[in-house]
């Protein structure tokens, strides 16, 4: 797995100029943050981020407990919004047609951005209606291509088969992995431009978390992913980028091999080798 | 107490198992034994009072029933205690009672939840901070109030576009109950929706869902329980509300549901008796505790009921 990763990595990182290099043609990019400060309330959580998102590529953000990438995170969907005091400054431009996602309309964003948070939260409701959710909510409402579209999320979440005699059973009848999975199949479900996923495993198992890292790295291919994380192998097993993040700031970024092998930052550098964080 | 004795502490001179530990583990034992009865004694007190109150309600019914068939007490659509020619039909006031409770149901589920919705949904915390002290407020008005509200106020409104509305009706006071039950239940439904974690809510609103659709697909069917209880409870209240159709829907036993017309309900009837001086040996006098009874037996089954759809919407999630 690590090396078709790899290869697939160099063989189509060539054409990709580094993230913080160049400005690159817009249609590479799927988001750009530009000078991104947010405050809860007077407490300003993130500082000037800048960050380019790939398009259809596995980003992902690490650092400190505290430092701000959950914050950074619910930037793009813009979560924010339901806490009143909440407020933002500068941008993130979406991709090909280069919007500013602060100044849209919150529930456009959300039809286009789906997330996956860090303990499995599926709905009260059937297994199959927890992944049609989202498809319901955007017109879609015949039985055919919702059951062919649940299907493909399921499958796509690696959890059709454990499930597929048993779609109409309570989604709490599954245990935490398979939650956590069907929620991945939930957010797939609609096809969204950009994946975004709280540390979607730190409730879970090894095993659990292996199929669920081998998913993203399959996932990338139709969508982008940017992943939080506290597990610096995972960044490192499934991420082609990562950023560093210290107290709300965006300290390093880069191709994910590089930072961990040669961080230009003294900082990321202590963090990744377990010197402090 | 033992845990933490480490073996600095033995080898000070502090027993382990010795005179201190051992009064420690006698002591704790002991006070475990007195809460435990303590407190089964205020389950069993609470529990032997229900008993008792239905105990009584069966004894001194059982007179009634030796006089009137239950058939002919169920099937009957005539109640005239007092007549020479007495008839003993409770659907007459079991009609009236589900007529009232019915209308202040139309009005407290529908505005009650829509209350509840907007405050745990929709309102700003510090609007929320200022409505649910108010609710309180007026669960706490005397429902003798809410009778006259439904007599002079309400009555005379609906007249003004009902010409048939009779001065003593089922609407008024129904409509009267619905307002007056629906602090109670728009607080209770409230608290369940509240009690529904963010992160499900989150997930809504990551699938691009509105507010409202947040709060339909999302808060409800998770509350549900809580508002079901809500509303049972709601409903138990409004069949044994006394006061509002005592004023308002007058004391005439018909049977019926025509909401236009007044009619006796069960609970109104028992309190014309009770204000009267029956001989305590008479039929009249007994058929209020048969009147009890079927009170009690309805508003237990809409208790049952809820029961049940708790734990089927339970199963069905
Ligand atoms: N709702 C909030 N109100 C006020 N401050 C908050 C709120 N949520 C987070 N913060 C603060 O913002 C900063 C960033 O928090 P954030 O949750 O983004 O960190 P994180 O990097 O995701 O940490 P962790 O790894 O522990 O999840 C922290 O200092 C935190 O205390
Ligand atoms: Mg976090």
């Amino acid at each position: 797995m690590q090396r078709q990763l790899n290869t697939l990595m160099n063989e189509q990182f060539d054409d990709i100029p580094a993230p913080l290099g160049e400005a690159s043609p817009a249609t590479e990019l799927r988001a750009e943050v530009r000078n991104l400060d947010f405050w809860y309330g007077d407490t300003q959580a993130l500082k000037g981020v800048n960050l380019r998102v790939a398009d259809r590529k596995v980003t992902a953000m690490i650092g400190p407990s505290g430092c701000g990438k959950s914050t950074l995170l619910r930037c793009f969907n813009r979560m924010h919004d339901l806490y009143p005091g909440n407020s933002y400054g500068g941008e993130i431009r979406l991709f090909p047609e280069d919007r500013n996602l602060i100044e849209m309309d919150p529930g456009l964003v959300r039809l286009r951005i789906g997330m996956v948070f860090q303990k499995p939260n599926p709905f009260p409701k059937s297994i199959f209606e927890n992944v049609a959710a989202g498809l319901r909510v955007r017109g879609i409402n015949a039985k055919k291509p919702l059951d062919e579209r649940v299907e493909q999320a399921l499958q796509g979440a690696a959890l059709w088969d454990e499930v597929k005699d048993r779609l109409q059973e309570s989604a709490y009848g599954l245990s935490g992995g398979q939650q956590q999975r069907l929620c991945i199949a939930r957010a797939l479900a609609p096809q969204p431009d950009i994946l975004l996923l709280d540390e979607p495993t730190s409730a879970l198992d090894p095993i659990a978390t292996a199929k669920i890292e081998d998913l993203l790295t399959k996932l990338h291919k139709s969508v982008t992913v940017i992943i939080v994380t506290h597990n610096m192998q995972q960044a490192a097993r499934i991420s082609n980028y990562t950023a560093y993040m210290h107290m709300g700031k965006l300290v390093e970024y880069g191709v994910t091999d590089d930072l961990f092998t040669a961080p230009r930052e003294q900082m990321t550098s202590d963090y990744i080798t377990g010197r402090f964080g | 107490m033992t845990s933490i004795t480490t073996s600095a502490d033995r080898d000070s001179g502090m027993p382990l198992y010795g005179g201190a530990d051992a009064r420690f583990l006698r002591r704790r034992a002991l006070w475990n034994r007195v809460a435990s009865y303590l407190l089964f004694l205020a389950a069993a007190a609470s529990v032997l009072v229900t008993v008792g109150i239905v105990y009584v309600l069966i004894r001194d019914s059982l007179p009634f029933f030796a006089k009137v068939s239950l058939l002919e007490f169920l099937t009957d659509t005539q109640w005239t205690p007092v007549f020479e020619n007495a008839r003993f039909g409770v659907m007459t006031l079991v009609s009236a009672t589900l007529t009232v409770a019915g209308i202040a149901l139309a009005v407290a589920i529908p505005a009650g939840l829509g209350l509840a919705i907007y405050l745990s949904e929709y309102a700003r915390p510090t609007v929320r901070e200022a409505v649910k002290p108010l609710l309180e407020l007026l669960e706490g008005v005397p429902t003798v109030v809410y009778g006259f509200f439904a007599l002079l106020f309400v009555t005379p409104l609906l007249q003004t576009f009902i010409p048939g509305l009779s001065g003593f009706n089922l609407l008024a006071p129904g409509l009267v109950m619905g307002i007056m039950i629906l602090p109670y239940t728009a607080s209770v439904s409230e608290d369940a929706m509240r009690a529904v974690p963010m992160g499900l809510r989150e997930a809504g609103y990551a699938l691009g869902y509105s507010r409202f659709r947040v709060a339909a697909k999302v808060v409800i069917p998770a509350a549900l329980s809580g508002i079901t209880a809500a509303f049972i409870l709601g409903m138990s209240r409004a069949v044994g509300e006394t006061m509002v159709v005592a004023i308002a829907a007058g004391q005439n036993p018909n049977f019926g549901f025509n909401p236009l017309e007044g009619a006796s309900t069960i609970t109104a009837y028992i309190v014309q008796m009770a204000m009267g001086d029956l001989p305590h040996d008479s039929i009249a006098y007994h058929s209020v505790f048969a009147a009890g009874l079927a009170l009690f037996v309805i508003t237990l089954s809409f208790n049952l009921v809820g029961f049940f759809l708790r734990r089927r919407f339970r199963e069905v999630y």
